[in-house]
């Protein structure tokens, strides 16, 4: 690992600061707080019950999955799992917020300080802190277009369980934010805690940003972006505040502490509110639920039952299998594509590189050109494996592997079952090349003597023209040497 | 613990409450015995206790993780002063 440990370049004496805080939406079938469905996509207000629209009288009943999934998190991260944690309000008025207040975790969260081991694009590694990681519940959403007068309220969302994870003020850059969102991204996928849909809201991310003078300790004024749901918005919003903050102060001005939005069709952030009561949210424990208790029995069994996780994975790819990192990361950068790999490489062992080139190579891009996910791949991980043993084996050359793999996608059966209806099998039989090799010869004699005279290349004309003889099924490995052979006849 | 009539005006925007400048002095006269209660309270020793976050000692209940709520949004949305299109209505809330 090439982990050269130079700052990233600070922009003409200052230092940007930059905190995420990361929502990540917690795939249940039902709501945080509610038996309420979770589903995207329904018809307005439909998956909104009682607790959720905040009727007198109901009480909340957590979800048992909510909270294990949280578990996971935290165990992923190092992170110690808080024997009693608290679930508090946060109190404040907005349309889409039926109680007046957000069940959340304040003091006592869930999930303790952790830390993950981040790749930056420019090939450093930095760890990233994370302070802590909470439970909480969304909010509803507001509809305003489609109203003259008035703003729609749905409260499907409202309820929902969100997994908050507050890295500490560590990044430095643009690229290390994104860096670092892209790791906790991939991790909640890979423990198939969250489906990380950014389009649909389940993965978005408030970032805090600050900048100060390069060699100082304390930090700068901060702003919060609020809700950016792309890596690329993430980044564009970061790099445009930090230089709005660094001219601004150049200028003499202040930062003004404030909640500001990301404008994704100008590339801009612009302020949102003033926080004239600063974060005045007076939390405290929520009377309705009694803290929650999580003992060592269940904290154990989760982690027994956590998976290989993606950094694990990594270093393994790279120790053990001898894969290059490019090909580790790749692999890596979500469960599904590793554990395809690992299945395809069951059944061709010790073939890790072939495998990984053909995931990474002929699989990917079937996958992308046909928008398919990996575990609906047509090709399943034990039908490309009896391929690549084919190849391996010589049966095929790889340029004929390839088409058999086309042929696989489109449903004509299995690797052997195509090889034999279309007779692809490589000639690898003696007698049969020689015979080839033989006319080839005979044909081309001008050419032949050219060659003998020293022009040596030549002999990929000569491969060419078996190679179209044999209809690609030659051996190419034993024509190229039976035909150094003979031409030296 | 004293508080003062900016402290109000403040706490009573966070709430919502509408309090005419005319009730203040006896708002916050009021809220200042109750504050007085709690400054008792803090002088109660507590160096041996831990921070409770409920009055009973009981540990939260759970439930399983199924979607077993109807879809009753008619017969709610119909409880609401304005509703169109599925949606609540509420005034203008400009963004």
């Amino acid at each position: 690992m090439n982990a050269q440990i130079a700052p990233p370049p600070a922009a003409a004496g200052w230092q940007a600061v930059i905190g995420l805080e990361i929502h990540a939406q917690l795939s249940t079938a039902s709501k945080l707080f509610s038996g309420a469905p979770t589903a995207y996509g329904a018809e307005p207000n439909t998956q909104a019950s009682l607790v959720d629209i905040a009727l007198p009288g109901t009480l909340p009943v957590p979800n048992r999955a909510a909270i294990r999934k949280a578990i996971q998190f935290g165990l992923a991260i190092g992170a110690p799992i808080a024997p009693h944690s608290v679930f508090a309000r946060k109190n404040y008025f907005y349309p889409d917020l039926p109680k007046g207040y957000q069940i959340s975790q304040y003091e006592l969260p869930v999930v303790g300080p952790g830390k993950l081991k981040v790749r930056v694009d420019d090939g450093r590694t930095i760890e990233v802190e994370i302070q802590r990681a909470h439970l909480e519940e969304d909010a509803g959403k507001s509809v305003h277009d489609a109203f003259h007068a008035e703003t729609g309220i749905d409260l499907n969302r409202a309820g929902t369980p969100l997994l908050e994870i507050v890295s500490a003020p560590v990044m430095h850059s643009a690229a290390e934010a994104v860096a670092y969102m892209r790791t906790v991204h991939t991790l909640v996928r890979w423990l198939g805690i969250c489906d990380g849909n950014m389009q649909e809201g389940s993965f978005r991310c408030d970032c805090n940003v600050s900048v100060r003078r390069s060699g100082t300790e304390q930090l700068g004024t901060r702003t919060e972006i609020k809700n950016v749901n792309s890596f690329r918005f993430v980044e564009k919003a970061i790099e445009y505040e930090i230089e709005r903050q660094i001219r601004a102060l150049e200028n003499g001005e202040a930062i003004v502490q404030e909640t500001r939005l990301y404008d994704p069709t100008r590339h801009q952030t612009r302020s949102m509110r003033s926080k004239e009561s600063a974060d005045d949210y007076r939390y405290f424990p929520d009377p309705d639920l009694p803290p929650l208790a999580i003992g060592a029995a269940e904290i154990e069994r989760e982690r027994s039952a956590l998976p290989e996780l993606p950094q694990a994975r990594r270093e393994r790819y790279i120790a053990v299998l001898g894969l290059p990192e490019a090909d580790a990361d790749q692999l890596c950068s979500d469960r599904a594509t590793a554990d395809y790999f690992e299945a395809v490489l069951a059944g061709v062992p010790g073939q890790a590189k072939l495998c990984a080139n053909w995931v990474l190579g002929e699989v990917a891009a079937a996958l992308n050109e046909n928008a398919v996910e990996i575990a609906a791949a047509p090709v399943d991980a034990a039908a490309l494996a009896q391929l690549l043993s084919r190849l391996r084996e010589g049966v095929i050359s790889g340029k004929i592997a390839k088409d058999v793999f086309a042929a696989m996608w489109a449903g004509e059966g299995s690797a052997d079952v195509i090889i034999e209806a279309r007779g692809l099998k490589q000639i690898s039989d003696t007698g049969a090349l020689a015979t080839a090799i033989d006319a080839v010869l005979a044909e081309y004699a001008g050419q032949v003597a050219d060659y003998r005279k020293g022009n040596d290349k030549l002999l990929q004309f000569f491969v060419g023209q078996v190679m179209k003889r044999t209809r690609g099924q030659a051996n190419p490995q034993q024509l190229n040497e039976l035909l150094k052979q003979k031409l030296a006849g | 613990m004293s508080i003062d009539s900016a402290t109000v005006r403040h706490i009573a925007r966070l709430a919502r409450l509408a309090v005419a400048e005319t009730e203040l002095e006896s708002v916050r006269s009021d809220l200042a015995r109750v504050l007085h209660l709690f400054d008792d309270l803090a002088a109660a020793n507590v160096d041996n206790l831990n921070p409770l976050a409920h009055p009973h000692d009981q540990v939260l209940g759970l439930r399983d993780d199924v979607a077993d709520q109807p879809d009753r949004s008619e017969e709610l949305l119909a409880l609401a002063p304005a509703a169109q299109g599925g949606y609540y209505l509420v005034p203008k809330v400009i963004e």
